[in-house]
């Protein structure tokens, strides 16, 4: 990795390392929302959400737009995932849907 | 412990899964035409299903919402679009509003489950097919799973590009 990358990865895990981040980047994952309906979710400042929206826009996870007084922000991680990374996660699906599916004719077959 | 095989096509936007159940494929078929089972492997633990309406005949629409862990709830359908049983059926998997009526603007999935008979046991094959990628990853983001996963999944990408 070169020094500019690590710097990426440190900005990545940084961002990613906090529970309410990860929150607030599967909402703007779903779907545009504008900081300040982000803010209304959570039980902090709109400043300290703020914050957190500028962490993962730095760690390139979340891009903003203004419109009007309103900044939106929506989830941007193209360049992070691939077709090949999100079918390994529906795969993660599948195999707990397996164990469970298994685990039902068991105990069926057990009574 | 059902042998499992994972066959990906990232052109076709299809996942392919194997499993080879110690179950007679009537016995398969039972727990897909029964709502009550069929909510208890549907969902994850975190994210519980419900089946409102649910039966396996050609034209039916199954309803269902999945509880995640702060009571927020997701709500999706299933529009039956063939049916040979026991041995397969085939249907469409989309989004719903609150009040379970199809959401036009979520993608749709496409899925084919076949049961065969192998040995006395089930030979299930699950197919299911994404329109197009950005369907694929609203899927998966659509909180069918815990955002933990999400993450690590990201790093992982990260990491390999």
């Amino acid at each position: 990795m070169t020094a500019s990358s690590e710097d990426r990865a440190d900005a990545f895990f940084h961002a990613l390392a906090d529970r309410t981040r990860r929150d607030i980047l599967r909402r703007v994952l779903a779907g545009e929302h504008s900081v300040s309906a982000l803010a209304a979710k959570y039980d902090m400042s709109f400043a300290a959400v703020q914050k957190h929206v500028a962490i993962l826009e730095r760690a390139g996870l979340l891009t903003k737009r203004r419109q009007g007084r309103e900044q939106l922000a929506s989830g941007d991680v193209e360049a992070v995932r691939t077709v090949a990374s999100m079918l390994s996660e529906l795969e993660e699906v599948w195999r707990g849907r397996i164990d469970r599916i298994d685990a039902l004719l068991n105990e069926t077959e057990e009574h | 412990m059902p042998v499992t095989n994972v066959t990906k096509d990232l052109d076709a936007r299809t996942i392919v899964i194997t499993a080879q159940f110690p179950a007679p494929v009537e016995r398969v078929w039972a727990l897909y035409a029964d709502p009550r089972q069929l909510e208890r492997v549907w969902g994850p633990p975190t994210y519980p299903a419900t089946f409102v309406d649910h039966s396996l005949r050609v034209g039916s629409r199954s309803t269902y919402y999945m509880t995640g862990p702060e009571g927020d709830k997701h709500a999706g359908w299933w529009q039956i679009t063939a049916v040979d049983e026991p041995h397969s059926f085939s249907f469409d998997d989309g989004f719903a509003d609150a009040d379970l009526q199809p959401n036009p603007d979520l993608p749709v999935s496409h899925n084919v489950y076949t049961f065969e008979d192998r040995d006395g046991g089930t030979l299930a094959t699950f197919t299911s097919s994404y329109d197009t990628a950005e369907a694929l990853q609203q899927v998966l983001e659509m909180g069918i799973e815990e955002g933990a996963t999400l993450a690590i999944n990201q790093i992982d990408a990260f990491l390999a590009s």
